[in-house]
């Protein structure tokens, strides 16, 4: 457990330097485009100095001051797999990104969607050595969870402390100064693949640029897609993304569950293009401009020029109508949505109090994705558009913007994560000096 | 044909690779994120001109002929301005001294005309004619017409002052004003000798004019030991003034000699020193007449 407090922990530490920069840049590493914000801080924090919320909900300490976009590369199913491509792609976004910024800029903060995220739930309690809780307590407790087996060569990404409870009262998020007998804890921790997230520090270290955070972008963008009430209340937001679609349960504003559908749009293309044999950009085209996912009569009517770059005039002014089209595209929205609701009746969905489900990221822009979804998924479907920060380009707004929006509210207000709270005294090395002053405290 | 399959597909190859990777290169993103920083940014827009020019400058100069040639050109053109007409000075002219003045001022600040206005020093020129003995106060200025105007006011003699290096002019507060060769040239000015004597012309001009009561008996007024006057009249009579109220005792002595006739009898000095007790000293035969006088009345 140790190393995994040094490297977050020293993430942590690189973050804090790119605040006292003011400056950092925000990446969202996904299948079909790598989106990079470059922030600039300016120092207002959540709270403001008469202690009220700020305007734009407390999100005002930064501001974007450059963005850009470019196609990925050597990026399938979220996950990097030709990392000389893809550093040239980060390279492509942070160059623009950096250009429109006027800055330069050290630190990063990324996510992605792959490496198979697996939730696991957390619990342990202990009995209070005194009556009132303290920082040593929360550690202690923190530090006695059972850890499960989640296997070789993975990663813990996310863990953080969902809920405490002090004797019989639950749903404390800050138990400290309380008075009680025994302290318990329910952790989230969420583990991927050691290889996705190595492979990404290395393309971001060939940059010559430092990892200052790292994230899964199924957890951001459901910060930026659900609205406080949501994540509150509980609700799902299912990112649908190019190679790749995330679902991340939400609820007493912690995330209590993440997992991916190795499914995404680029799936949706691929059979446009093998359906119409047409040309991948080709069926991206025509996706994007003519697809649905609910025939009317009228779309049977609607011819739509297929086109093609072999040279034969035949081949090249086929037509293909919108029916046909749609006849292609629904049965594999519809896999993905059902492989979603797998998912989620896998996590519990259906027990908790609030069933929304929030649609989000580049997919669900279909027309129609909606009264598809809530066929399949619930009848509490919305699409979502992330949160507004502060100079965003309108063309930045969308909802396939919507982890690259979350990770700049990550980078600006993080979590308390696990790495995030003290070492318990009892693992300090034996000659700590704080050791020897627990060691007094519990004696004397 | 065969050209035409050939060369689409050089260029298409070419042309889909240069489309494909818009990344920058490993060095070009390097390059980017170097010119993005604020100190190498700094650096290039204030000391990369500093050093250029530094350097351009030290070769440049490094020459010895290019150094002379810049100051030589500048000399120049400092030249053609002050050697145009309007700042040239042609000639001096003295206001208020005549004659031998006149040429010792000449003397003393010797020009070679005409000049350049911009290399005349007025205020030196003021101190060194000012620094002459006959000149009281004098002003120069360079006149429009290119004149040098020099008004000077010369120190007026009053009396002859004679001291062991011989006769000289001074003027009421004393100042020196010229050597005389003989004291005929400046019979009408009194004379005065003994040392200290210039610093109190006033009061030697007073008894003076005190003493023309005497006629022309008058031959001069002597400062005596740096502290009183004697009034020094022909046959080597004396009249020894006191330090306090000469000019009293003077006037006492005239009133004595217009009802005693006191210095017309044969008495070598009246002692006036005690305002109390007037003291006569006769000469050596009036004394022996005196006592001879003295001894036949059978006193």
């Amino acid at each position: 457990m140790m190393d995994l407090y040094d490297s977050q922990r020293s993430m942590r530490h690189m973050r804090k330097l790119a605040m006292q920069r003011g400056v950092v840049a925000i990446l969202d590493v996904g299948s079909s485009k790598i989106a990079c914000l470059v922030l600039r801080f300016d120092g207002a924090g959540q709270l403001d100095s008469e202690g009220e919320i700020g305007s734009l909900a407390g999100q005002s300490g930064f501001r974007v001051i450059g963005a850009a976009t470019t196609r990925s590369r050597g990026v399938r199913f979220g996950e990097i797999c030709a990392m000389g491509e893809t550093e040239r792609a980060i390279r492509t976004a942070l160059q623009a990104a950096q250009k429109m910024a006027g800055i330069r800029v050290d630190h990063v903060i990324a996510c992605f969607s792959g490496g198979e995220p697996r939730s696991y739930g957390l619990d342990a309690e202990i009995d209070l050595e005194g009556q009132v809780v303290s920082e040593q307590d929360v550690a202690q407790v923190l530090a006695s969870c059972d850890v499960p087996e989640y296997g070789e060569g993975r990663e813990v990404l996310h863990a953080q402390p969902v809920n405490f409870a002090l004797d019989h009262r639950s749903g404390l998020s800050d138990p400290r100064g309380q008075l009680g007998n025994a302290l318990s804890v329910d952790m989230h921790m969420l583990t991927v693949d050691a290889a996705a997230v190595q492979h990404l520090a290395h393309c971001i270290k060939r940059c010559d640029l430092e990892l200052a955070g790292i994230a899964s972008s199924a957890y951001v963008s459901g910060i930026s897609s659900l609205v406080e009430d949501e994540q509150e209340l509980g609700a799902a937001c299912i990112d649908l993304g190019g190679g790749s679609t995330s679902v991340s349960i939400f609820i007493k504003k912690h995330m209590i569950f993440a997992d991916t559908v190795r499914m995404g749009g680029d799936h949706i293309t691929s059979d446009i293009s093998m359906g119409l044999q047409v040309p991948t950009a080709n069926a991206e085209r025509i996706k994007t401009f003519y697809g649905g996912v609910h025939a009317t009569g009228m779309d049977d009517r609607e011819m739509i020029e297929i086109g093609g770059e072999t040279g034969d005039y035949e081949h090249d002014r086929r037509t293909a109508s919108r029916a046909e089209l749609i006849g292609i595209m629904r049965p594999r929205v519809e896999e993905i949505l059902e492989e979603v609701r797998v998912r989620l009746d896998a996590a519990g969905f259906d027990h908790l109090p609030s069933q929304q489900i929030v649609l989000t990221g580049g997919g669900s822009q279909i027309p129609g994705l909606d009264g598809l979804a809530s066929k399949i998924l619930g009848q509490q479907v919305r699409l979502g558009r992330p949160l507004r920060v502060h100079g965003l380009p309108q063309a930045a707004t969308g909802p396939s913007f919507a982890s690259a929006v979350g990770l700049s509210l990550f980078a600006a207000n993080p979590q308390d994560e696990w790495w995030d709270f003290d070492i318990p005294a009892d693992r300090y090395p034996s000659r700590s000096l704080k050791r020897a002053v627990k060691w007094f405290r519990d004696n004397w | 044909m065969f050209k035409v399959i050939r060369n689409p597909s050089k260029t298409s190859v070419k042309k889909a690779v240069s489309k494909s990777d818009p990344a920058p290169s490993r060095w070009a993103w390097r390059m980017q994120r170097l010119m993005l920083t604020p100190t190498f940014r700094f650096g290039l827009r204030v000391g990369v001109p500093f050093c250029v020019t530094l350097l351009a400058g030290t070769i440049y100069l490094a020459d010895e002929g290019r150094r002379s040639a810049i100051t030589d050109a500048v000399a120049d053109a400092r030249a053609s301005i002050e050697e145009r007409p309007e700042f040239m000075v042609k000639m001096m002219a003295i206001d208020g001294a005549e004659g031998a003045l006149a040429a010792d001022i000449r003397a003393a600040v010797p020009l070679r005309f005409p000049q350049s206005s911009f290399d005349l020093d007025l205020a030196e020129i003021r101190k060194e004619i000012s620094a002459l003995n006959g000149i009281k106060k004098a002003s120069v200025r360079i006149r429009p017409g290119g004149v040098l105007h020099v008004d000077v006011t010369p120190r007026v003699p009053v009396a002859i002052w004679r001291s062991a290096d011989g006769l000289a002019l001074v003027d009421e507060t004393g100042a020196h004003v010229n050597e005389v060769s003989s004291r005929a040239e400046y019979g009408h000015l009194p004379l005065i000798a003994g040392q200290g004597a210039p610093r109190h012309v006033s009061e030697a001009l007073r008894l003076t004019r005190t003493a023309t009561a005497l006629g022309d008996r008058l031959r001069g007024v002597v400062r005596m030991g740096e502290r009183r006057w004697d009034v020094v009249l022909d046959r080597d009579q004396r009249i020894m003034l006191p330090e306090l109220g000469a000019l009293q005792a003077l006037e006492r002595v005239i009133a004595l000699e217009r009802a005693q006739e006191i210095l017309t009898r044969d008495v070598s000095r009246v002692d006036m020193r005690l305002a109390q007790r007037p003291t006569v000293r006769m000469n050596e035969d009036a004394t022996r007449e005196w006592w001879h006088i003295r001894q036949s009345a059978g006193q």
